[in-house]
């Protein structure tokens, strides 16, 4: 055929709706019995190197109110700036990091991922990026997934010279995709997510 | 060892026709109402963070994780309802079947009810029948599954709005950015053209891309009928070396 083009659209999104939390995590849900556990509950199953963290995202709409439907994906490198491995058609294996995780919102809006603290892998420009995690949030009242990212406190200097987080013009804005640190053991990472008003996060089309 | 398949030097994703999805501030949809974000999305090309994304292998899955009709029933009883054989295959915008990706589904009982605490709708729950499942698809991209046709519902949006039949599904692709969720609705049913959240798709045909198609061919006699629902995720931007191009 010549100059043959793409011929398919992508299929469009759909709200995933105020009952998300029984396709992606039905034990949460309290429908048992079906699943032996949520996919993405852990995302350690093994010894793994680095920090050992606690990240607690926070969804808020425009009102201030928690989306207690919400649902967030995370996915990032290992400590080492690496990404996990496609896992082969028909293994059973699980890496001991899995690098992805997938929590429902409770009735505050909170999600609390218990991970490590990613590595610096590289950016377009070749340079490394400031270590980050990559987030997917769906929800009823969100048409398409959004995704968006968290960065660290504690990496002023690695932050500065971001690819990504450069991008955004305004830079008070920046700062609506760093995480604060509160030392404890894990240490904690905290973030609110806002949908809309003054502390809107930034939101990406990657 | 990073294990991303990146296919040359370029080798990105076709960006996002953002007017063929929903813009996110829909009013006909009240809850974008305080959930849409008022900035412009930041448009960037993807990274590595990005073109990378979980896989999961086939031994995840248990036997009966696409069969609704089945995986909640505690002693074999079936799920009511008119008996379906969902399927279809999982593509890139080039076309290419997307190969071992997860594939979950969950959807209203053939009442129209969720088994979830703050549904709050009257029609019975079915005590067989859990409404959700899972797949992965196989070396051409194609996925199946059982379950039964689930009903239409009304549900607080506008003084009377009701959702047509519809089966939610979330697609993963090789890639966090092809990352999807969307809703399957049923060739024929009048109830599409009025529905609120259908109607935040701007396009007809890119709403008629979510309507399943009736398949008399591969219907099981005497047992269930069969539609057919492709899904479109992402595609690859080409380089020139198009014959090095690995994975979808």
């Amino acid at each position: 055929m010549l100059h043959p083009t793409p011929s398919l659209k992508e299929t469009p999104s759909q709200t995933a709706g105020p009952y998300v939390h029984i396709g992606m995590t039905p034990n949460f849900c309290g429908i048992g019995g079906v699943y032996a556990a949520d996919l993405g509950a852990t995302m350690i199953n093994g010894p793994v190197e680095g920090e050992r963290i606690s990240l607690e995202l926070r969804l808020l709409d425009g009102s201030g109110a928690p989306l207690s439907d919400g649902l967030i994906e995370i996915w990032q490198a290992d400590a080492n700036g690496s990404f996990v491995a496609p896992t082969a058609p028909n293994s059973n294996s699980v890496p001991a990091f899995t690098g992805w995780g997938r929590l429902p919102a409770n009735e505050q809006g909170v999600m609390v991922f218990e991970t490590i603290k990613p590595g610096r892998v590289a950016g377009p420009d070749g340079a490394l990026q400031a270590p980050h995690i990559s987030l997917w949030i769906v929800a009823r009242g969100i048409n398409i997934g959004l995704q968006t990212r968290v960065y660290f406190a504690d990496e002023a200097e690695a932050n500065a010279d971001d690819f990504v987080l450069n991008k955004i013009m305004d830079k008070r804005r920046r700062e609506t995709l760093i995480a604060r640190r509160e030392e404890g053991s894990p240490a904690r990472y905290v973030l609110d997510i806002h949908l809309q008003g003054e502390k809107e996060t930034v939101f990406f089309d990657f | 060892m990073s294990g991303i398949i990146l296919p040359g030097a370029d080798g990105l994703l076709f960006q996002r026709d953002r007017a063929w999805h929903p813009s996110a501030d829909t009013p006909g949809y009240k809850s974008t109402t305080f959930r849409a974000p008022k900035h412009s999305l930041l448009a960037l090309g993807p990274t590595q963070s990005e073109m990378t994304g979980p896989t999961f292998g086939h031994e995840k899955l248990g036997a009966l994780d696409n069969d609704l009709i089945r995986n909640f029933s505690q002693d074999g009883t079936e799920a009511i309802g008119q008996r379906l054989v969902v399927y279809g295959q999982v593509l890139d915008e080039n076309a290419r079947p997307v190969p071992n990706t997860l594939v979950e589904y969950w959807q209203a009982n053939a009442g129209g009810r969720y088994r979830h605490k703050k549904e709050g709708y009257l029609a019975a729950l079915d005590p067989n029948f859990g409404g959700f499942g899972r797949s992965i698809t196989d070396e051409n991209g194609f996925y199946h599954f059982r379950t039964v046709k689930p009903g239409a519902y009304p549900w607080p949006n506008g003084g009377n709005d009701w959702r047509p039949a519809h089966i939610h599904f979330s697609v993963f692709g090789h890639a966090f950015a092809q990352r999807l969720i969307t809703q399957m609705y049923f060739e024929g049913d009048p109830m599409i053209w009025q529905c609120p959240i259908v109607g935040t798709i701007p396009d007809k045909a890119a709403i008629d891309q979510l309507i399943a198609r009736l398949d008399r061919q591969n219907t099981t006699p005497m047992d269930a009928l069969a539609y057919r629902f492709d899904i479109v995720l992402r595609g690859r931007r080409s380089t020139m070396f198009e014959n090095k191009l690995e994975g979808n």
